[in-house]
């Protein structure tokens, strides 16, 4: 025993340091960078030909579903498979394998997508129905970018800020309720906070409100100053939160549990929460408004893929996805406002388009769509806070 | 035609077996090289793959890797305090859990080995095993359900004024005592199971009393099962990052490796060399209190 005993130990030290060695040589010898430049040297599609039998997609959970998916088969002889991802990095990570043909990104998704180089700009002339989406969704930044569009919004919404109707009273008109001190110490563990580093914009939409000594304009672009400002009060804020939440069934188990009663949140949630028969209230859709200070939300666009096996099947889809009487039911079934204005005479609710302020370009402008942080934020200086300070400023406000 | 097949697959067989025969290294050889290729290639080579990239760095916009050697993650993991705070943090954690289950572990182990018949040993080890079958997904909701406000704990301790411990590192520590308990029992059980009985009644005989029997014989015997035992309720508490999401705020070092996978893998690579470090250092030092002596 005794006489083996010291050997294996030498051995699994020599077995780490060979791995030790052999990690130093490849990570020394790597070299170069795989970064590829834009993706505006590709061209996008010029004519549509016939379909190619299939097209695969990757999508948020509840926009592409078999009520509208069949009919698109049926029609285009074009097969969806589909693919739901959870968080925009996601998207993003499944777009880098290749083996899809669109996806339908978040503005917090598109900038990266075009910077690396994985999906080719849309011919919106091969796409009918673009004619008649709302204006104000068109040549946005985070769709078109140097002038060159990429793709077809599909919808947009707000987040909203939910509340338990038997505990905060009166109902609250400002995100005060959980950024003030004095407001928010009144709900001290009570507040639901989402939980990624896209929430920072939330705080720098309430300082823009706030204090507009610190001259933010846009929530995204912030330089360190402004950056700083947002994540102080994120920090202020972090011993009243009662809980992060990132799944959406860990916030509806917690509102329904008593565990928190005000917070940020989406219509999924709020829906989900109204059938249990939990009392709450949000805003906008059930109260007609937005907080003063504005919301943040999104504005999603299905990008095509730059090496898309299936492009006319991809515009296909596109153009299928914003065909006013399939828009308008994504819409409805999902719960956000229609990027086809058409869409708004096939609703089944004749007044949907009028709750979700689908026709109101001045209640959008108070709502700023999630996009990726970039270090250059337009004024010719790379001053701006960049993703990645994001997310690792995130991991420091959890502490 | 079919029998002269037949005959040469027999053939085959025979040189192959002639091959072998007395060539002890080429049939171990020829029996190992499909699971060490395993271990070695996939196993091993994807991690080392992964430590690999602890070195490079990413472009902030496209997310794409830049292959060229930096030391700059390890200099933020190291530099910013918040990391320091969530790997002790984690560590503390760990072996927080780890105490809690030998204790809670090794009475119910030792009426299992010792003390129980024949039938309640197999209630017991059933019983055991039994949440092992269902989702590890489903335990911590299901926990997750019981410490809420409006929850069964709050309910029960209410009438007596309590009030549980809600959503926090103290529930963080509940569960996981409990999701990695049967790991703890049962090696101290196997560990238990082998000592002879016949040396308990030898120390009683020669006076020693129940206590001086369990600390002078019945301990050191099964220290070295305890060890082994709190190596998988370590490492297996180290690496979880879904129970502190699930029943708490605090971040581990997986939460922090997961925010950064997508966006950022260089420098959840380099998060990730820290668990691994944590744990070879306590393998060394279970290797050295014996845990290793009679596996």
């Amino acid at each position: 025993m005794s006489r083996r005993d010291g050997n294996p130990a030498r051995t699994a030290w020599l077995v780490v340091a060979g791995l030790v060695v052999f990690m130093l040589a490849l990570a020394g010898c790597g070299g170069g960078s795989d970064t590829t430049a834009g993706g505006s040297s590709s061209e996008a599609l010029q004519k549509l030909g016939k379909g190619e039998g299939e097209v695969s997609l990757i999508s948020w959970a509840g926009y592409v579903e078999p009520g509208w998916t069949k009919p698109f088969e049926q029609k285009t002889g074009c097969k969806v498979n589909d693919k739901e991802a959870g968080t925009s990095d996601e998207m993003v990570e499944l777009m880098k394998t290749g083996q899809y043909d669109g996806v339908s990104a978040s503005g917090n998704a598109t900038a990266r997508l075009v910077a690396a180089g994985l999906v080719a700009p849309v011919n919106t002339d091969l796409v009918p129905n673009y004619k008649t989406v709302f204006s104000d969704l068109k040549d946005q930044p985070y769709n078109t970018f140097e002038g060159v569009n990429y793709g077809i919004p599909h919808g947009r919404g707000a987040n909203l800020l939910m509340w338990n109707g038997n505990d905060v009273k009166p109902a609250p008109d400002s995100w005060n309720v959980m950024f003030d001190p004095k407001v928010a110490a009144k709900y001290k563990g009570k507040i639901s906070v989402y939980d990624e580093s896209s929430y920072i914009a939330d705080a720098a939409m309430y300082l823009k409100f706030h204090q507009p000594e610190l001259g933010i304009e846009n929530p995204y672009e912030l330089n360190e100053e402004q950056f700083n400002a947002a994540i102080d009060l994120l920090k202020e804020q972090s011993p009243n939160v009662g809980e992060y939440w990132s799944e959406a069934a860990k916030q509806i188990s917690a509102f329904a549990g008593g565990d928190v009663t005000v917070g940020t949140t989406w219509q999924y949630q709020y829906f989900a929460l109204k059938e249990e028969g939990v009392p709450v209230q949000a805003s906008p859709a059930s109260q007609g408004f937005l907080p003063k200070e504005g919301a943040t939300g999104w504005s999603d666009t299905w990008m095509i893929a730059k090496d898309a096996k299936h492009p006319n099947c991809m515009y296909e889809w596109m153009n299928w996805i914003i065909e006013p009487k399939v828009n308008a039911e994504v819409a409805e079934w999902f719960g956000e406002a229609p990027a086809q204005e058409l869409a708004c005479k096939e609703t089944a609710n004749k007044n949907f388009c009028a709750e979700y302020h689908a026709e109101e370009p001045d209640f959008w402008k108070r709502v700023y769509y999630w996009e990726t942080p970039l270090a250059d934020c337009g004024n010719g200086e790379e001053d701006c806070m960049d993703y990645n300070d994001w997310v690792k400023a995130w991991t420091t406000i959890k502490g | 035609m079919a029998s002269e097949a037949v005959a040469e697959r027999r053939s085959a067989g025979h040189r192959l077996a002639d091959l072998l025969h007395g060539r002890e290294r080429l049939q171990v050889g020829a029996l190992l090289a499909g699971p060490v290729g395993w271990l070695v290639i996939g196993y091993l080579g994807s991690l080392a793959l992964l430590l690999v990239a602890a070195f490079w760095s990413v472009d902030p916009l496209s997310g794409a890797t830049i292959k060229e050697f930096t030391l700059e993650n390890f200099e933020s993991l190291v530099n910013e305090p918040v990391y320091r705070d969530i790997v002790w943090r984690t560590v503390r954690t760990a072996l927080l859990v780890t105490l809690t289950d030998a204790v809670i572990a090794f009475p119910i182990a030792f009426y299992m080995a010792k003390l129980a018949s024949r039938r309640g040993k197999a209630l017991l080890v059933i019983g055991i095993l039994l949440p092992l079958w269902s989702s590890y997904l489903v335990k911590v909701y299901a926990w997750r359900t019981l410490l809420s406000a409006n929850g069964a704990i709050n309910w029960a301790l209410d009438p007596i004024g309590l009030h549980g411990p809600g959503y926090g590192m103290t529930a963080v520590w509940l569960v996981m005592s409990y999701l990695w308990l049967p790991y703890m029992i049962l090696p101290i059980y196997a560990g238990l199971e082998r000592i002879p009985n016949s040396l308990i009644s030898a120390s009683e005989d020669l006076g020693a009393s129940p206590f001086t029997t369990f600390r002078r014989v019945i301990l050191p015997l099964s220290f070295p099962a305890v060890v082994a035992g709190s190596i998988f309720t370590f490492s297996l508490t180290l690496g979880d990052y879904i129970t502190p999401r699930l029943v708490s705020n605090d971040q581990f070092i997986g939460n922090v490796i997961f925010s950064n996978v997508a966006n950022n893998q260089p420098f959840a690579a380099a998060l990730a060399i820290v668990p691994i470090v944590v744990t070879i250092a306590y393998l060394l030092v279970a290797r050295r209190l014996g845990a290793f002596e009679h596996v």
